[in-house]
């Protein structure tokens, strides 16, 4: 099954949680429908401004280092995505294009699917991430 | 850019192929129309770039080559001007309550049930999927001018058979709905458990499948079963990914790795199926839904809720009675109760008929009978269901079965008596 993930770059006024106009929020609620509508739309979300999150640094095994929002570059961070199913990347794109944006950028990326993964996924990695799966589902 | 066209086809077709099909009161003709625009953006759109609206762009043209139509043929005139009225009427911005009525006018006609099972799953994936007869062709493993015939015939039985371009009432609309969703079923089903040839599944259908009924829930919101449908979809599809081991062998269901189930799906599985159960009690599509949603929330083989999912084969087989449903009651049961109160019930199966070449009946057998630790029967019933089976790599995992079964094994067995459930579960 194709699906990709649309991520919506953020933007100065989105960084700043300034909140769209009613009628931005009435064309997105409209496109939206129209996603759902054409049963192409898994999931979408919006999300705070950066000022609300923190990063994760990772060096080596156990050196974690984390730094709260905000940061700086607002077109680097993500305000928003969707999870779209589409045949491929031409028709997950026909849909982006036709959301209800006048600035800014959205980046397409495509889910792997396992069979994706091919040979880089040596049955000794497919153990791994079998059993840390096995441990997420208990964990849940 | 043919990339972009295709998917803006894709995209826009059913609705411009609904609209015209309204017009012109024939579906073969609305096709063709359509098509005719398709060709003509081909034609133009590498020059003049893609339209801001295209599926506005598309369906005029489509209109204006409906009206190029009727000059060349006799018609009434009250068509004519129909046709007339409808292209001087339009604009930029279609009724979306019209475009949604035509679209699921198409969606009837397309799985009408004076055409055959088969001449509507292809009409349907043809008209509201977009899909090329390669595709479709491909899809189903049949030659693609069978599937060309299939749909030529369709459209010419739909015409003969004069069936009326409107939406089915009150009185038909239950039929209608039933023979839709069975169509979607269908598909689905086709992409999630291939029945025959070297291939487990083929999750383009289910892809499709999904949409569709997706696009349907949204379109009559008021019937439960749409979303019991959908619910069971989603649900199933859930497992596409963990059905599958590593060398390619089945994994059923309670074998599964439960992380790698797609819980995005599950949570949309479960929401549908509370949209069913909103709207009222549940119908056979929402019961299998809320079947495999036990199994959807139990994060381990062993949390699985099998009283409640026996309850529910109950109600099951009273509302659509069959012996497969009597065999999946059968397991539950077992669960609940112990294999020799499931037993019971699968005995009385044996001379079934409608089950004589179903090799899951003999395989659950197979099941019981091991824990009750009549491991020789057990063996035998295996090799029978595996003998039964068409899809190369189920043979595979029951003929092992079989051998581990045998009163003569050739690596240690496990113990008999020993409570594992019986994996016959449909995965």
């Amino acid at each position: 099954m194709a699906r990709f993930v649309a991520l919506v770059k953020a933007t100065p006024e989105s960084e700043a949680g300034a909140l769209p106009s009613t009628e931005i929020l009435e064309e997105m609620t409209r496109y939206n429908e129209e996603l759902v509508k054409a049963g192409v739309m898994l999931a979408g979300e919006g999300l705070h401004p950066s000022s609300k999150g923190a990063r994760i640094n990772y060096s080596g095994p156990t050196s974690r280092t984390i730094t709260d929002g905000p940061f700086a570059e607002a077109k680097e961070l993500v305000a928003g995505f969707w999870i779209l199913q589409a045949r491929d990347l031409a028709e997950a794109l026909e849909w982006l294009k036709r959301a209800p944006f006048q600035e800014g950028e959205v980046e397409i990326r495509q889910i792997f699917e396992d069979d994706d993964f091919g040979d880089a996924l040596t049955p000794e990695l497919r153990e791994t991430e079998q059993r840390l799966r096995e441990q997420a589902a208990r964990n849940r | 850019m043919r990339a972009a066209i295709d998917a803006i086809w894709r995209i826009e077709s059913p609705k411009v192929i609904a609209g015209i099909a309204r017009i012109m009161r024939d579906v073969g003709v609305a096709e063709d129309l359509a098509q005719d625009a398709l060709v003509a953006a081909l034609e133009q759109w590498p020059r003049d770039g893609i339209p801001e609206k295209p599926g506005a762009w598309l369906m005029t043209a489509a209109k204006r080559r409906a009206i190029d139509h009727f000059r060349r043929i006799e018609t009434r005139e009250r068509k004519y001007a129909e046709i007339a009225t409808g292209v001087e009427e339009y604009d930029d911005m279609p009724d979306p309550e019209e475009v949604s009525d035509d679209l699921l006018r198409l969606i009837f006609i397309a799985c009408h049930p004076v055409l055959s099972q088969q001449a509507r799953v292809a009409l349907t994936l043809r008209l509201l999927g977009g899909l090329t007869t390669d595709e479709i062709a491909r899809a189903f493993l049949v030659p693609e001018p069978t599937v060309a015939q299939r749909i030529l015939r369709a459209k010419r039985t739909l015409t003969e058979a004069n069936v009326r371009f409107e939406l089915p009432g009150v009185a038909e609309r239950t039929d209608r709905l039933a023979s839709v969703l069975e169509v979607i079923y269908l598909i689905f089903n086709e992409g999630y458990a291939a029945t025959a040839g070297e291939h487990w599944m083929r999750p383009e259908l289910c892809e499709e499948a999904l949409r569709l009924g997706r696009v349907l829930a949204e379109l009559v919101p008021n019937e439960p079963e749409v979303h019991g449908v959908v619910a069971l979809m989603e649900l199933q599809a859930s497992r596409l990914r963990a059905r599958i081991g590593r060398g390619g062998e089945p994994v059923l269901l309670l074998d599964q790795d439960r992380g790698r189930w797609d819980h995005l799906l599950i949570q949309r599985g479960l929401r549908s199926l509370a949209r069913a159960e909103e709207l009222g009690p549940l119908g056979p599509y929402a019961l299998q839904a809320a079947i495999a949603a036990c199994h959807a929330r139990a994060h381990t083989a062993e949390e699985t809720d099998w009283a409640r999912i026996a309850a529910l084969y109950d109600g099951l087989a009273q509302i659509m009675p069959s012996p497969v449903v009597e065999l999946n009651r059968a397991v539950a049961v077992s669960m609940t109760f112990g294999p020799a109160a499931g037993l019971e019930i699968i005995d009385a199966l044996t001379e079934e008929p409608a089950l004589k070449d179903y090799h899951l009946l003999p395989s659950v057998r197979g099941d019981l009978l091991k824990k009750l630790g009549r491991t020789e029967e057990a063996s035998r019933e295996f090799a029978r269901a595996a003998a039964m089976t068409r899809n190369d790599r189920e043979r595979a995992l029951l003929e092992a079965r079989a051998a581990a079964s045998d009163p003569l094994p050739q690596r240690p067995e496990t113990s008999p008596g020993e409570s594992s459930p019986p994996r016959h579960e449909r995965s």
